[in-house]
């Protein structure tokens, strides 16, 4: 059975003010309804002032995702009650968004490139933030700091066939984002999706307002499965919203009849109709990931999937590019699977660490000053001070202080004679034709010297000394 | 000479739903001037109603743009007028705050929406007044009580901080006795404001002039057809004589499209209103009431208690003009019908620098007397057209009928707000002289 998904994304732009008005946008830790004024507070007689960051931001997603402008765009007013929604109207785009027609290249569960088509994007205010005070509490609270941050919501056609295909359209859709600067991925709420699912053949459902990028494939995970579930027992599959529990994992019907809206959409006087399409020649784009992706594979002649993790994050592909001069091929593993490992790990941003130190790591290790496994605990030691918010030490200070250096091959000589001796019974299985008792006698060799000495070269010089017979 | 203004006025008209005992003012053009504001007008400090329930205790935090102009220039901000509740209304009438009566004749409705400031000017309480017009709520007080009355170009005054009824058809104006007080006044008041998008900075700075040899005036048929009382319209072509005695000279034009404009205006009128007053859903405006119900079932009593008849059956029509399926039927073909409107007076001033017809099809009404909202709304029918081509558009008293006054009405080309203000003028000279 055929699974199809389709999405509607949310993005928060990052512009310094709101979409209609000189409000401040970055209100983290600040009192609620801080960034207020008379239009975003909706009150009688504010009129709306559109926010040109914003529509440059929009019009710059457009083209990166090789959208259409058509030549008038215009604004509406989407009509419906809502204690959070202060004029008791959102103003949105609705017959005329802003760009139309685009397309994202994906990689399929095959691992195959695929096309998922955009049918449009188009710039709306998010409405305010009711805040439900814990307990019983007889009223809740309204916070319209949030009033009016512009958001561009970009909608896809149904081109995705499973919930993991939709994890790596967001990703790669947020990858874009952040290439373009238009969008700040580590603010709550940033990016909020709807995910319309169905079986092929039977209704659609709605997930609304999942807000991260696992709680996307989760909701449509147990979407799927709920829904398979449903036709195995014979039943069918309502057409309604339903809500994602994020906490459980699970979705829940919303109450179809009161969500049933008639919004009454009509262009919103207080604006003039949008003329921009002129204007999209004019915007200069970045590099976006594919042509990144693509010129670090030519440049540098690293892998396609180191590339490609690299490339996943602009900040993680400067990263690289600030320490590949080294030895590109070398830097590529270190940063996309040791450094990003170790990230991942300690939950850290690539932001924390510094590059410099990190290209001296990568120049000892290039001179063969220490072995890979040293390595990694130099680079362990780094990234503990880094996020403990220490300085980070020189890696040929920690190397010196740790005696972490390598080993030459006399130094040695006595710790493989060492364990040689102490264990005979593997001496006898390596004699005997058995392989693995000569990586067994290196791995105890490599114990012995904490990882100092370089494994391929304590191979050669253990079994030298069994076969000579050395001892 | 800046100051304080002191004002007790015998507002035996109900003008005024507040009054500030003590006005401050600065310096300028407009120094210790007495201006009186329609209370659909945001005024910091100083509570703006709309003549509603609803908004009985709501003070804005912010002036209104034409009001930061006004004290700018040194005028004293002296109270907010009454007027039909949000300008929905041709009498004044639908005022939670009771009608307001006409100066000159007190058993007579001034017209709306914004008749208390008709009337207060027509009282002599104040020099001038803003007004707002939305389908001729200037210009009809304007008429019915015998004074000045101006609806600018769409677009040449700002509306930020107008309570909004119909976005895309008002515009605040001037009104006070005389030509030259109401050119003064908009001198004043337009001024270019980013706040607000829809307008284009085109800023008054005139003096009227007599001078209007060779002015063409176009008289549409349809402004002297059925419906119009015939010695209104006798008035007002004895008025159109007068001009001609000057220099002008008349050529007939036609607005066709007239015969849909009062059904185009009402569709968009409320359709826009349904959502303008949408807001108001009695918990952050209107008083405090724990109803202990869901939410909309609050709003829902809330609105239904604090509007009133007239807004309330505004805010239904509009929500079914807009609702979907109706829509395509109701809302699009007003547009369509107002694009054809707007290319009748294209056509028109093709012909014709001005275009002069009656304010008003009537003289003002009794209180009390038109009762049928339909009969009411056909009132509107002259003065809508303007609205709905966004062009300037003038009343100026030009004679009476049975004692009362009946207003001559001048249209011009959009942003030619000059040209219908001299016109008016060079016909007011005359007369006075």
């Amino acid at each position: 059975m055929k699974t199809i998904v389709g999405l509607e994304i949310h993005v928060q732009l990052a512009t310094r003010t709101k979409l209609f008005c000189g409000c401040s946008t970055d209100y983290r830790d600040d009192e609620p309804n801080t960034h207020c004024c008379p239009v975003c507070l909706g009150l009688p007689g504010a009129l709306p002032r559109l926010n040109r960051k914003a529509v440059e931001y929009g019009l710059k997603v457009a083209k990166a995702l090789d959208m259409r402008v058509p030549e008038e765009s215009e604004f509406a007013r989407k009509n419906y009650f809502y204690p959070d929604l202060p004029k008791a109207y959102q103003i949105t785009q609705y017959d005329k968004p802003l760009a139309v027609e685009g397309t994202v290249e994906i990689e399929d569960d095959e691992g195959h490139e695929k096309i998922v088509r955009i049918t449009r994007v188009h710039l709306e205010e998010d409405p305010g933030r009711l805040v439900h005070v814990a307990g019983a509490s007889k009223y809740s609270l309204v916070d319209y700091n949030r009033s009016g941050i512009p958001l561009l919501e970009i909608v896809t056609e149904p081109d995705m066939r499973s919930p993991q295909e939709a994890r790596r359209f967001l990703n790669k859709l947020r990858t874009i984002l952040e290439y373009l600067g238009v969008f700040d991925g580590d603010r709550e709420g940033s990016l909020r999706v709807d995910a319309n699912i169905s079986l092929e053949g039977s209704e659609r459902v709605e997930v609304k307002n999942i807000s991260s990028y696992k709680g996307v494939e989760k909701a449509l995970t147990f979407e799927v499965t709920r829904q398979k579930n449903l036709l195995r027992r014979g039943q069918t599959v309502t057409r309604e919203t339903r809500h994602f529990m994020e906490g459980r994992g699970i979705t829940t019907s919303a109450r179809g009849k009161e969500e049933e809206h008639d919004y009454r959409y009509f262009p919103e006087p207080d604006l003039r109709p949008l003329r921009v399409a002129d204007r999209v020649a004019e915007i200069d784009l970045p590099e976006l990931p594919v042509a990144r992706k693509n010129r670090f594979m030519a440049q540098y002649g690293i892998s396609l999937n180191h590339a490609r993790t690299l490339t996943g994050d602009p900040k993680l592909a400067d990263f690289f590019e600030a320490v590949a001069g080294v030895d590109p091929v070398l830097a590529a593993t270190w940063v996309a699977d040791t450094l990003l490992g170790e990230l991942n790990y300690r939950d850290m941003s690539i932001a924390a660490v510094p590059a410099d130190r990190i290209a001296e790591l990568l120049d000892l290790l290039k001179s063969e000053t220490i072995t890979d496994k040293a390595g990694v605990q130099v680079l362990r030691e780094m990234l503990d001070a880094c996020a403990a918010g220490k300085p980070c030490e020189p890696p040929a200070v920690i190397v010196e202080r740790e005696g972490l250096a390598r080993a030459t091959g006399g130094e040695f000589t006595p710790i493989v004679q060492a364990v040689i001796a102490a264990n005979p019974q593997a001496v006898e299985d390596y004699r005997t034709g058995k392989k693995g008792a000569l990586n067994f006698l290196v791995g105890q060799v490599m114990k012995e010297t904490r990882g100092r000495a370089d494994p391929r070269e304590l191979g050669r010089i253990v079994s030298e000394c069994l076969d000579t017979g050395g001892v | 000479m800046a100051g304080t203004l002191q004002f007790s006025p015998d507002d035996r008209y109900n003008a005024f739903i507040t009054t500030c005992r003590e006005a401050p003012f600065g310096d300028g053009a407009l120094a210790g001037t007495a201006v009186a504001v329609k209370d659909n007008i945001s005024t910091a400090g100083i509570r703006t109603t709309c003549a509603s329930r609803i908004l009985e205790s709501y003070v804005p935090p912010y002036d209104a743009h034409v009001v930061g102009l006004l004290r700018e220039k040194g005028a004293a901000i002296v109270g907010k007028t009454n007027m039909d509740e949000f300008g929905m209304g041709t009498t004044t009438e639908t005022s939670a705050f009771g009608p307001t009566r006409n100066p000159a004749d007190p058993s007579r409705v001034p017209g709306g929406s914004s008749g208390g400031s008709a009337a207060a000017v027509a009282a002599g309480l104040v020099p001038m007044a803003l007004g707002t017009d939305t389908g001729g709520s200037i210009r009809c007080p304007a008429a019915f009580c015998g004074i000045v009355g101006l609806k600018p170009t769409y677009g040449r005054v700002s509306r930020y901080g107008l309570v909004a009824y119909a976005n895309s058809l008002e515009q605040i104006g001037p009104m006070a006795r005389t030509v030259e007080d109401v050119s003064r006044l908009m001198s004043v008041i337009a001024r270019y404001d980013p706040h607000d998008s829809t307008m284009l900075d085109r800023p008054y700075d005139h003096q009227p002039s007599a001078e209007i040899k060779g002015l063409r005036v176009g008289i549409p048929e349809e402004y002297f057809g059925e419906g119009v009382d015939p010695r209104v319209a006798g008035t007002v072509r004895d008025a159109i004589g007068v001009l001609e005695e000057l220099g002008a000279e008349t050529v007939p034009v036609s607005i066709p499209g007239m015969r849909h404009a009062l059904a185009a205006y009402y569709v968009i009128c409320t359709s826009e209103a349904s959502s303008n007053l949408a807001r108001f859903d009695g918990v952050r405006y209107g008083p405090a009431v724990d109803t202990r119900k869901s939410w909309h079932e609050a709003y829902q009593d809330l609105r239904l208690e604090l509007f009133g008849t007239e807004v309330r059956r505004r805010i239904m029509l509009g929500t079914f003009a807009l609702s979907a399926g109706y829509a395509g039927r109701y809302y699009a073909k007003a547009q369509v019908a107002r694009r054809n409107i707007k290319e009748d007076f294209e056509r028109a001033f093709c012909d014709a620098d001005v275009i002069a017809g009656p304010t008003m099809p009537t003289v003002a009404f009794r209180l009390g007397e038109k009762t049928d909202p339909l009969s009411m709304y056909l009132s509107d029918i002259l003065t809508v057209p303007a609205n709905l081509a966004g062009i300037p558009a003038i009343s100026v008293p030009c004679g009476r009928v049975d004692g009362l006054p009946v207003g001559l009405q001048l249209m011009g080309r959009q942003f030619e707000d000059e040209r219908v203000v001299d016109a008016a003028f060079a016909y007011e000279q005359e007369v006075r002289a």
